[in-house]
């Protein structure tokens, strides 16, 4: 096989190279920078040109990093490799990997659903398709975007007439900037965590259009009926206060189910993931014509289960270290 | 039944309880009678019995979801929540559909329909539910499989409703919760008849006036003279209520248990009283109580057999009276009240009552001392009142406080972690604890969930991903490594368990990080506990 599942991650003999793996490398290809696909400690670094400036802000000024256009090929002895849109967040990319009759691609995380601000998901046909599937089960099927953002507005709306601010928790890679996007258009005073900021500088970096939002440690009082964006790390330090009084609410697929949303203590969950759901999952495998699927984080084994018993189809799972989207936005530390 | 859904979305969506209430209040405007009469009986535990059986409804799910029972079965392992599973799997509904059923629009008649399936053929309710199903949005289709499971539960507390009906109604809450006690159902009720009527029900309880645990030092509370204490007995809080020949005995819940102990329902003592009683319900025999087990076995049993009732025997231990020859006693002091029940005892004494004794003390200090003493006396602790308060309703600060004797705890290792439900979808939360036996094997003794903050559960999970042995289903067994301090209220022994023994209420007071396996407790050191309680 053109891949192996090793202990260090997915590994491509053939082109020497890994993709997002999780023990230090000579060579990585990267999907996209969040941190448990993006791990710092390897020597050279290959990623999509958007990701580039974010992966310097996570892992280092100094790192050895070539980028590449999505759709442009790269040739490693023999091997064709080439990022395609996932969809999934700014810069995300799925590996496509092709020697002789096999065609590999290493999807990542991906999303089929337009956010307005990644790339749009592409599918490419491939014979072996390795998948995610952190919301692999029929219980997750998400409502468009426009209408979560919404009953979003709606809500804090509601709050800023009570002169209440809006907490809302997200990942500062990503969703934050989806949330960001969507409420700036609507017209909200939205003011946001550093680590989030120093995400808005990096993205726009790349050239993509991030409006300027004001971090919290901007100086400025904040007015009321705010809304404050921030991982989910902050929110549980004294670093709220200062937003008293305010409302919290978490943005992620995990809202769907009212267990998350009760044990997050959140007043309101709004089901917004960056991950595809379970009608996408079984559209990107169908759309890959793939004869063989690998599935890595998330519901593996019913998945799995429902692929090979339902579809009929020449489906693996394979044990990761990748995390998918966790129930309260953990990924980064406060840091102010 | 979009209204009604509507509501549960707001309740659900706020925290505030002042939110909650106005919420409500809207409600009640907006809505028909009939369907406010429904809405109060689902809020107060009146909810309709499980009208068809799970397994159906789990197979028709899969069949119009186009899914394999399997998934439907793992979806519900997963969410916790049948009926969210069934909501969420179930195809949406066509947009405006709702409103072409007119008929079915109200709560009323979606719940007045179900009631009538008993007499009616498992086509029938399928044919309906199916329409329902196809009819409803994702929101009300969950709502709606609450009420055909039976499991209809919202965090509305009884006294949220009361505040906001009597704000509808413009009355007192203690008169609200007066006419939301007792024996109704929404069949046999309305709204005027509830609220308005005339006569009087003899089976009628008083709202329970229930305490909070201590919060402050005892000096705070004054002069120990003030104060009378009683044991807390381990029993089932009731309320014995004998008018007109008649005895209904009451759960703290409100639900009418004289069926279960007839021994006091039917005893001729307190149908010639004219008394209501405020009191404990406890397996007694010898001057002593029973292990809470056995009283246990006395509960949700359709037929008491004279085996039952002579190897649980139970008597009522009354503390307070709230009713005495058709007066309410409610707004007179504490010490007036116990004088009269000591004259109705002397009045009325048998076996199938007493009187929880008063607790002599002199100061704060040998409180404390009877607190510590509270074991031996199969009590859970202290009740403390205060002589000159009146009989409230509700949970309140102040004038009564429950004052527990302290936890057990010992320190054991995790072995086993099961995905958390309902609240913690999603999680691993749900952990099972070992000690070591005398041959230093681990054995399992109790199950807890409670206790860590997110950030400890989300720590764990990680842990648990790099240290599972073995997974089956949703639970993993892990290496013998993380150390947890567990409290628990009571331990007795348990041939049912492989350890032998049996703990009430564990719980996981903090996660030792400090302490390795090898310096957890022994299952010695656990019976010594019970030998010592």
């Amino acid at each position: 096989m053109l891949i192996r599942f090793t202990d260090k991650g997915f590994y491509c003999e053939q082109g020497d190279f890994y993709i997002d793996p999780w023990k230090p490398v000579h060579r990585a290809v990267i999907t996209h920078a969040h941190s448990d696909h993006a791990r710092p400690g390897n020597a050279h670094y290959l990623a999509h040109r958007i990701s580039a400036p974010v992966l310097r802000l996570r892992l280092g000024r100094d790192i050895s990093l070539e980028t590449l256009e999505y759709g442009e090929v790269l040739h490693m002895n023999g091997v064709e490799l080439s990022l395609h849109p996932a969809g999934h967040i700014p810069g995300s990319a799925q590996v496509r990997v092709a020697f002789g009759k096999e065609v590999w691609v290493i999807s990542g995380d991906y999303k089929l659903e337009n956010d307005g601000l990644s790339t749009p998901f592409e599918p490419i046909p491939c014979t072996h398709f390795v998948s995610e599937c952190t919301f692999g089960l029929p219980l997750f099927r998400w409502k468009p975007q426009e209408l979560v953002f919404a009953d979003m507005l709606a809500w804090v709306d509601g709050l800023r007439q009570e002169g209440k601010n809006a907490f809302i928790h997200a990942y500062s890679l990503g969703k934050a900037q989806r949330l960001i996007h969507a409420l700036h258009q609507a017209g909200a005073n939205i003011r946001v965590h550093g680590a989030v900021h120093n995400t808005n500088l990096a993205l726009r970096e790349a050239g993509l259009p991030i409006p300027d939002v004001l971090p919290v440690s901007a100086g400025q009082p904040i007015e009321p009926g705010s809304v404050i964006i921030a991982p989910g790390s902050a929110a549980e330090t004294s670093w709220t206060k200062r937003f008293e009084p305010y409302a919290e609410a978490s943005a992620s697929g995990w809202m769907a189910m009212r267990g998350t949303r009760r044990w997050m203590n959140a007043e309101r969950g709004f089901p917004l993931s960056d991950h595809a759901d379970w009608d996408s999952l079984l559209q990107a495998i169908q759309l890959s014509g793939a004869s063989q699927v690998f599935v890595t984080h998330g519901y593996t084994e019913l998945f799995c289960r429902y692929l090979r018993e339902h579809l009929q189809l020449d489906a693996h799972v394979v044990s990761t270290r990748f995390t998918g989207e966790t129930a309260n936005h953990s990924e980064e530390a406060p840091e102010e | 039944m979009k209204r009604f859904t509507q509501l549960i979305a707001e309740l659900d969506q706020t925290t505030s309880t002042s939110r909650k209430t106005a919420a409500l209040e809207r409600y009640f405007h907006e809505v028909p009678e009939a369907d406010r009469v429904w809405t109060i009986a689902l809020f107060t535990h009146r909810r309709p019995k499980r009208a068809v059986n799970t397994a159906q409804l789990r197979s028709w799910t899969a069949e119009i979801a186009g899914l394999p029972l399997w998934m439907v079965e793992e979806c519900w392992h997963i969410a916790g929540d049948l009926s969210e599973t069934m909501a969420a799997l179930l195809p949406d509904a066509p947009p405006e559909s709702e409103t072409e059923s007119a008929q079915v629009n109200s709560l009323a008649a979606y719940l007045d329909e179900m009631s009538t399936w008993k007499e009616k053929t498992p086509e029938y309710a399928r044919t309906f539910i199916e329409k329902a199903w196809r009819e409803l949005d994702k929101e009300s289709r969950f709502v709606f499989n609450k009420f055909i499971t039976g499991g209809f539960r919202v965090g509305v507390s009884d006294k949220l409703l009361q505040q906001a009906l009597a704000r509808v109604l413009n009355r007192e809450t203690a008169e609200i919760a007066l006419c939301l006690s007792g024996n109704w159902t929404p069949q046999n009720s309305t709204w005027e008849t509830l609220f308005f009527a005339e006569t009087e029900d003899e089976s009628r309880p008083y709202p329970f006036y229930l305490a909070y645990a201590l919060e402050q030092d005892l000096q705070q509370l004054g002069n120990p003279t003030e104060w009378q204490a009683e044991w807390k007995w381990d029993g089932i809080r009731g309320q014995l209520v004998a008018r007109n020949g008649k005895v209904h005995l009451w759960s703290r819940g409100e639900e009418l248990i004289s069926d279960s102990f007839p021994e006091l329902s039917q005893s001729p003592l307190f149908s010639q009283m004219n008394a209501v009683l405020d009191g404990e319900i406890i397996a007694w025999e010898n001057d002593a109580p029973l292990p809470f087990q056995l009283l246990q076995s006395r509960l949700g049993r359709k037929r008491i057999t004279a085996g039952i009732l002579q190897k649980a025997p139970v008597i009522f231990l009354a503390y307070d009276l709230l009713e005495w020859e058709r007066e309410d006693f409610r707004s007179r002091s504490l010490a007036e009240r116990r004088q009269t029940l000591e004259k109705l005892w002397e009045q009325s004494p048998g076996k199938e009552w007493r009187l929880s004794p008063a607790l002599a003390f002199n100061n704060w200090n040998e409180l404390s001392a009877l607190k510590n003493a509270a074991r031996e006396h199969l009590a859970e602790g202290l009740m403390l009142k205060k002589r000159d308060s009146p009989y409230q309703s509700g949970r309140r600060r102040g004038a009564w406080w429950k004052w527990k004797t302290d936890p057990y705890t010992v320190d054991a290792v995790m072995i086993y972690a099961q995905r958390g439900h309902g609240r913690r979808a999603g999680l691993y939360t749900d952990f099972t604890f070992a000690v070591y036996d005398s041959q230093r094997q681990l054995v399992p003794f109790a199950k807890a969930y409670s206790g860590l903050t997110d950030a400890e559960f989300e720590e764990i999970n990680r842990w648990i991903k790099d240290h599972t042995r073995e997974s089956f289903g949703p639970v993993r067994s892990v290496d013998a490594e993380l150390v947890f301090e567990l409290a628990f209220e009571g331990i007795g022994e348990s041939k049912r368990h492989k350890s032998g023994v049996a703990v009430r209420f564990p719980r996981i007071v903090r996660w030792r990080k400090d302490k390795k396996v090898n310096e957890i407790n022994s299952l010695e050191d656990l019976r010594q506990l019970i030998r010592k309680s």
